[in-house]
């Protein structure tokens, strides 16, 4: 029981952080919570058909289709994150104005929720699956279903709580700044995921470049730790980055930054203003 | 271009611009390591490597579960299905010892990689 609650905390956490920041950076957009519950929905069921095919997903591609995967479903995801956050460059003082006018923001045009609603179907089908894997072998040697089903729980509940303990916390910043916030956490966001996509290129045999170590951390701020778990999430911390992890992280951040740029300038501010009216 | 033998600016901007490109540039010849699952045990606990190079193990999950080689040092994460084998890249390596375990059994489920 103890094994599956720990096990299920830790995936669903993951995932939970990001449905967390998603919700935030969503704030005040009408129908948000049908596309996140879509996304999470749609999560769930990818999570067990790809537990269903986990043998021939590993056997694919002379054996990194795992890999492969792993990496395809970041790469989406960090394409998604950089739409979103190249919107909210366009839109987001406008909506922020909004937000401290009104309380909501409802007027301004349409979200890029289909991009979100898929960040956080990716980041559900990919926690997801090693979830229903693990319990899937728990029931086959044989523990009680019962225990099993009250640890998965208890994962379940203790992670959906620090979901809402992200969210609050989140939402507690004040209107005018919370979507400056929201942009940079999912600019970090994107860019650990780039870090991790790259890795699993390099375990598939795809890259053979950089691989070199940069430091080693381990000691002092593992990984693998609670904090080491939550920072790898949030921000893409990697106690033994490599070279090309780290091209990988800073290439993310610096294209969305001029990608922010870009779009942020105001071409034709009173235009828009009035057009909204 | 003129590239300086052992300049290493060069060498990272040569990388970079590789990197860049997504070539696979090196075909790697990894040597090869095999590891069973069995009882939710690693046989054997501790493999031996060479340092500096890249390897492939091929872990044989003979077990009915599926397990997770799991290992934070050695960069890995590879799901192991009930009866069937995953090849895990690794490398290379610094001199040491990186641990791995199966993350779904942890408590028994242990090893290390020793490279030399």
């Amino acid at each position: 029981m103890l094994g599956a609650l720990i096990i299920v905390f830790r995936e669903v956490l993951e995932a939970g952080l990001i449905i967390g920041i998603v919700l935030a950076a969503t704030r005040g957009a009408p129908g948000r919570g049908n596309w996140i519950a879509a996304g999470v929905l749609a999560g769930v069921a990818g999570a067990a058909i790809m537990a269903l095919f986990a043998e021939a997903i590993a056997d694919a591609f002379e054996g990194a289709g795992q890999e492969l995967l792993n990496a395809a479903v970041l790469g989406a995801a960090v394409v998604m994150l950089m739409w979103h956050n190249a919107w909210m460059a366009r839109h987001g003082r406008e909506l922020a104005a909004e937000m401290t006018a009104v309380g909501t923001a409802v007027t301004t045009g349409e979200r890029p929720m289909t991009a979100l609603a898929v960040v956080v179907g990716l980041a559900v089908l990919r926690e997801g699956s090693e979830v229903v894997l693990f319990l899937y072998g728990v029931v086959a040697t044989g523990t009680s279903a019962s225990a099993l089903l009250i640890g998965g729980m208890l994962g379940l509940a203790a992670g959906a709580a620090f979901t809402a303990l992200t969210y609050y916390g989140l939402i507690s910043i004040p209107a005018r700044h919370i979507f400056a916030v929201t942009t940079v956490l999912i600019a970090l966001l994107a860019a650990g995921m780039a870090a991790q996509a790259v890795q699993f290129l390099d375990a598939a045999g795809m890259i053979h470049v950089l691989g070199q170590r940069l430091w080693d951390s381990s000691g002092w701020l593992p990984q693998d730790g609670v904090a080491g778990r939550l920072l790898h999430t949030l921000v893409g911390y990697t106690d033994r980055p490599t070279e090309l992890q780290l091209v990988a992280y800073l290439g993310t951040l610096a294209a969305m930054a001029v990608l922010s740029w870009l779009l942020g300038r105001p071409i034709a501010p009173v235009r828009e203003r009035t057009a909204l009216r | 271009m003129e590239v300086e033998t052992g300049n290493m600016m060069h060498a990272v901007v040569l990388a970079i611009a590789l990197a860049a490109l997504g070539v696979a540039s090196v075909p790697a010849r990894a040597q090869e390591f095999n590891l069973v699952i069995r009882n939710h045990k690693f046989e054997p606990e501790e493999i031996r490597v060479p340092a500096g190079k890249r390897v492939s193990i091929y872990v044989s999950n003979e077990d009915a579960t599926p397990e997770e080689f799991d290992s934070a040092a050695l960069k890995v994460e590879k799901i192991i299905p009930g009866k069937s084998k995953g090849l895990v890249r690794i490398g290379p390596l610094d001199p040491g010892r990186y641990e791995f375990m199966g993350e779904f059994h942890a408590d028994t489920a242990k090893g290390v990689v020793v490279a030399e």
